[in-house]
């Protein structure tokens, strides 16, 4: 029932008919329609409802720049997508769509009370209307602004599809697929290049497919579309429709997004929905055109009032005429063309209505000869029709008076107020504009990066100057990659070059301020919006963008910008290049995030990292947790516990028998080289020189602001090798640090640095128990006390396996770390669990790991100093080596901040009822009667239940905390204010007897 | 993404591999002898923060692992040059005068 669809009009297959739901409702149409090019088939031309006045509203173009006619499609199970432009989403049977922001229909809408309350609505209405009284924001604003946010509908569901990325390098880029671009690929690719080609539709062809009366060196147009890209694949051209340049970014890098699937009814489950692609090209040629502009009018925004250029395509590339009623409003002439080849259709056109007192006398001959009504220099002051135009009242306008007004009954309104270079990808490279006052617009000024731009978006208008200049800026691209070019003029007739005049909302006799004339259709703004943003003093067109949020809407304001320019410079009386232009961001059209996430998500969203032992963890029911990049195993619970439960017996386990913990994420540095020891006394505090090899000592790192960077144990395998460990979370970090001192402060020294992190698997042994179990399985080293005493280091075999043997302990037990290459970490910790099972062996995770340490007081740099912690604040200073002339950070321990009073200082915290545990992150105060706000004085950076201490634990940052000791500090809590002694960091066995066993 | 040439693998490659690492040409202080407190802030902490060709470090972190020095304008993002750790810094005139 296509009964506006031309037969034998348009590039539409009538032999495949296609069948869709538009709300529900069966819509036919033919492959090669879009949705809307199918639903004006079908002469409905109402297609949503605007964001804010819920206005009823068809679409305005036919091209990926439509503010009005966005809806929701659904393609499948959990592929829906809101907003999709009906007028590029091409139709195929089966799919579902639906219309947006309307409720509970889209032609009966409830939210359109906001038409009717427009002027609560008016630039800058959400600083005005929702300001009082305070009472209404958490029942009546926030719930109305929440309800009314946004457009269309988020989907819910997970997004079954598979997104796809890939790099390419080409010499020329051209991007654009019109005359220009055609003309452009074909000279570059005829010197010898290699080119890309790629145009955001699904053909080639660009405006020539909306004139195909254009006869191009003798060849009617479509058939030389045909000729030249059959010329350019012969050529090695890739030729890249439907995708679309959504960036320019830095030294010629472009992204494309390729849409593949979106089209089709039944794609392979395996392709990609969408593949976006990184072009490094040599050169870029911006071909992409001039968009069209509406008319500023009261009205202007009702269902049949359409861009005269989209009708047009609308006629010759979908054979659909928009309406059988027309009334063309212009100030261009290139709207009577769409006019004529209306009327050759057989659409009645009313009449002409031009700005202009004199339009040209071709134009003139032709509307007469088709015996239609010619209205020169009159406005369009108003509309008529609640869901589809019905008439539209001029006036004619003689001396800047505006006269009687007259009405036209119409079903449509075609307008055309000139058109506009499209300068989007221009200016993400921040190319500079400059204006041209006679053409009314912002043409490519300076270049930033090496790209030409040509045809109409350097304002050439007609088929033959975007033909002879595209093939003229394919040339200079290859002639600036040295190749021979030569300049193809093109010999074209039938083209329809047009002039025109721009405007500010059309003169009108009535009341301007109830004129709803719409300059930004998907945002709703007005020309009186804009005005009374200037007359509120925004006097940047930015201030007015944002004031008004005209050009914010997700077409980034690809047809408003410059009507809104013109009528902010008017309003301020200032020429347009003194108002300026916004900025124009990527993406140019919206982009899926699918397409920006291509293959990072789920389980590729992230590294993760697992050591040698993480399988072993997994297969005892560990829980883990992500530490930095790794996932570690944080406790393993055994017969329903529960995590207090788990740890407290893992705690209790360790510190009675032995527990054994996968270290093996420890950052691990090898330091070596005959400058090594000098090396580490000028990166560490500690002095090395006299640590004898096969020693180890706690090394601690700061920054040269004096601050605590990293911590671990160090140990000297001999006089040239130190074996270093850092924190988890800072290995790459602190070796970067390293480097960064030896490449370029302390070139002089003879040292190597390497990560070994993942060289080696590292298995803590703790607990009374661990000599016994560890003891027979080393070979070559006595591991008795006096043999191998707390802090040693040794290069020995154990379990038969090459390993290095520390005897430390970060649980206060007496412990011992046993290093092997990394691929015998699972065969050692099985044979030290099974070998541990008669010693009443658990195995613990990082969880057990804090509290035990936390018991004994040894700090986790990063939970409890959080880079504005010295030595002295940590209560650690007896690892600077005092004597050194320098080391990293000696200086920066000397500025007066870090030797003033009153700075925080890590305490121990013990709530005085014995049983509360205190929340991480809580803050301290010294008076918890004070008003509020009260004074901080810190707060808790670890709290733990503690068994072995029979009580909660803590740690804080107090201000002047070592002073404090003895003293109560309180803690306000939303359930009641908690106190708490101060005490010392050691909970736990303070002389250390039980490392010593 | 910027395409950025290594000094010492002499090659131009993506950003990924690269880490930016600070202003360039900030000498450490030597504290084995007195330094006052203004001038260990201003190694510390003072930086130029130009608008403009900019002094700067890299680090090839993914790739040779060397640290080296560069001069990019802050504004287009554009390298005027790359240059080893060590080496001279070059006259702003000059890399002015070549990138015309």
């Amino acid at each position: 029932m296509n009964l506006f669809r031309i037969p034998g009009q348009g590039r539409v297959d009538p032999t495949t008919p296609v069948e869709f739901t538009f709300d529900g409702k069966t819509v036919s149409g033919y492959k090669g329609d879009t949705i809307t090019s199918a639903l004006l088939a079908n002469g409905i031309h109402l297609m949503g409802r605007s964001f804010k006045y819920h206005r009823p509203r068809g679409a305005v173009c036919a091209g990926s720049e439509e503010p009005n006619a966005l809806v929701g499609t659904r393609r499948g199970a959990g592929q829906f997508e809101p907003n999709t432009r009906a007028t590029v989403q091409e139709i195929w049977s089966g799919l579902e769509v639906t219309s947006q922001n309307r409720y509970p229909s889209l032609s009966f809408d409830i939210g359109a009370v906001n038409d009717r309350a427009y002027m609560l609505f008016s630039a800058g209405f959400y600083y005005k209307t929702f300001m009082w009284p305070k009472s209404f924001w958490d029942k009546v604003y926030e719930p109305f602004i929440r309800s009314a946010a946004g457009l269309g509908v988020s989907p819910s569901e997970n997004d079954p599809d598979k997104y796809a990325s890939r790099y390419l390098h080409t010499d020329v880029l051209v991007i654009g697929a019109g005359p220009a671009g055609l003309a452009a690929a074909l000279s570059a690719s005829r010197a010898g290049l290699r080119v890309t080609l790629v145009d955001e539709n699904p053909e080639a062809g660009g405006t020539l497919i909306s004139e195909p009366q254009t006869i191009i060196d003798g060849v009617p147009a479509w058939q030389w579309i045909d000729q030249t890209v059959a010329e350019l694949i012969s050529l090695g051209v890739r030729v890249m429709t439907r995708t679309t340049a959504i960036g320019y970014y830095h030294q010629n890098m472009v992204g494309l997004c390729e849409k593949l699937t979106d089209h089709l009814s039944s794609p392979n489950a395996n392709m990609p929905r969408e593949r976006l692609w990184r072009v490094r090209a040599r050169q870029v040629i911006l071909a992409q055109g001039a968009l069209e502009k509406p008319l500023v009018f009261d009205g202007n925004d009702r269902p049949g009032v359409m861009l005269a250029g989209s009708a047009q395509t609308y006629l010759n590339k979908y054979g659909v005429r928009v309406g059988n009623n027309a009334v063309v409003v212009t100030s261009h002439d290139s709207a009577w063309y769409a006019a004529f080849d209306l009327a050759d259709a057989g659409t009645k056109i009313q009449a002409i209505v031009d700005t202009r007192a004199e339009p040209a006398v071709e134009l003139v001959a032709g509307a007469k000869s088709r015996s239609i009504r010619i209205l020169s220099g009159y406005s369009a002051t108003g509309t008529q029709g609640r869901l589809r135009i019905k008439s539209v009242r001029i006036n004619p306008v003689i001396n800047g008076k505006v006269g009687a007004p007259e009405t036209l009954e119409c079903d449509c309104l075609l307008m055309s107020g000139g058109w506009t270079p499209s300068l989007h990808l221009f200016s993400h490279t921040k190319g500079a504009l400059t204006w041209d006052a006679d053409m009314q617009t912002f043409l490519p000024d300076r270049k930033t990066e090496d790209c030409e731009i040509a045809g109409a978006g350097r304002g050439l208008w007609g088929i033959a100057a975007a033909l002879n200049d595209g093939a003229a800026m394919g040339a200079v691209a290859a002639r600036t990659l040295d190749k021979v070019a030569t300049n193809t003029v093109y010999d074209v007739t039938n083209d329809r070059v047009g002039t025109g005049v721009s405007h500010t909302e059309l003169p009108t006799d009535l009341d301007p301020g109830k004129a709803r004339a719409f300059v930004d259709f998907q945002n709703d703004v007005t020309a009186k919006d804009l005005r009374l943003a200037v007359r509120e003093g925004m006097h940047s067109i930015e201030h007015v963008k944002r004031y008004t949020t005209n050009g914010m809407a997700t077409d980034q304001g690809k047809m408003s910008n410059m009507n809104g320019l013109n009528i902010a410079a008017d309003a301020l009386g200032k020429p347009q290049p003194k108002v300026g232009l916004t900025t124009f961001r990527p993406p140019y059209t919206p982009t899926s995030f699918g397409a920006f996430v291509g293959y990072h998500r789920g389980d590729h969203f992230d590294v993760t990292r697992k050591t040698p032992i993480d399988s072993w963890a997994e297969e005892n029911g560990a829980v883990f947790e992500p530490v930095s990049m790794w996932r570690r195993a944080r406790y393993f619970p055994q017969n329903g516990e529960d995590m207090d439960g788990a740890v407290s017996r893992e705690c209790k386990t360790t510190r009675s028998a032995v527990g054994m913990f996968d270290a093996s994420t420890l950052g691990k540095i090898e330091i070596v080289g005959p400058d090594a020891v000098e090396f580490m006394n000028r990166m560490y505090t500690n002095p090395w020189t006299k640590l004898a090899p096969g020693r180890t000592r706690y090394g601690l790192l700061l920054g040269d602001d004096g601050f605590i960077r990293d911590d671990g144990v160090i140990g000297r395998l001999s006089t040239d090798r130190f074996h270093i460990t850092t924190t988890t979370g800072r290995a790459a970090r602190v070796l970067n640090m390293m480097e960064d001192y030896l490449q370029t402060e302390w070139t002089d020294l003879k040292v190597w640095l390497t990560s070994t992190t993942e060289h080696w698997a590292t298995i803590a042994l703790n607990g009374p128990n661990a000599r016994k179990l560890l003891e027979p399985f080393v070979e070559g080293q006595d591991i008795s006390d006096q043999a191998f005493p707390h802090m040693s280091i040794v290069e020995c075999t154990v379990a038969g396996f090459p390993a290095r043997l520390f005897r430390v302990s970060f649980t206060g037990e007496l412990g011992f770390e046993v290093n092997v290459p990394a691929c015998h970490g699972r065969a050692l910790w099985q044979t030290l669990w099974d070998a541990g099972q008669q010693y009443g062996i658990c195995a613990y995770g990082t969880e057990t790991m804090h509290v035990l340490r936390a018991e004994k007081g040894y700090i986790i740099v990063g939970q409890d100093t959080d880079g504005t912690v010295t030595p002295y604040d940590a209560g650690i200073s007896w690892a600077i080596g005092k004597t050194k002339p320098d080391f990293v950070g000696k200086r920066g321990l000397e500025r007066p901040d870090l030797v003033a009073d009153g700075r925080k200082q890590l305490v121990g915290l013990l709530t005085q009822d014995g049983k509360t545990l205190l929340e991480e992150g809580a803050q301290l105060v010294l008076d918890a009667n004070q008003p509020i706000p009260m004074k901080m004085v810190g707060h808790v950076t670890s709290s733990y239940h503690s068994d072995a201490v029979g009580r909660p634990i803590a740690f804080a940052l107090l201000e002047n905390g070592h002073n404090r000791v003895g003293e109560t500090v309180y803690i306000p809590m939303p359930e009641g204010v908690i106190s708490a002694d101060v005490t010392g960091t050691v909970f736990y066995d303070p002389d250390g007897a039980r490392l010593k066993l | 993404m910027l395409l950025i040439h290594c000094p010492y693998c002499a090659q131009t490659l993506p950003e990924l591999e690269f880490t930016y690492a600070g202003e360039a040409h900030i000498a450490r202080p030597d504290a084995s002898s007195p330094v006052s407190d203004e001038e260990w802030r201003n190694f510390l902490f003072i930086r130029t923060n130009v608008k403009g060709p900019h002094y700067e470090r890299w680090r090839h972190s993914h790739g040779c692992g060397r640290f080296f020095n560069a001069v990019r304008d802050t504004v287009s993002d554009r390298f005027l040059i790359t240059y080893k750790a060590g080496e001279k810094r070059p006259e702003l005139s000059d890399l002015l005068e070549k990138s015309k």
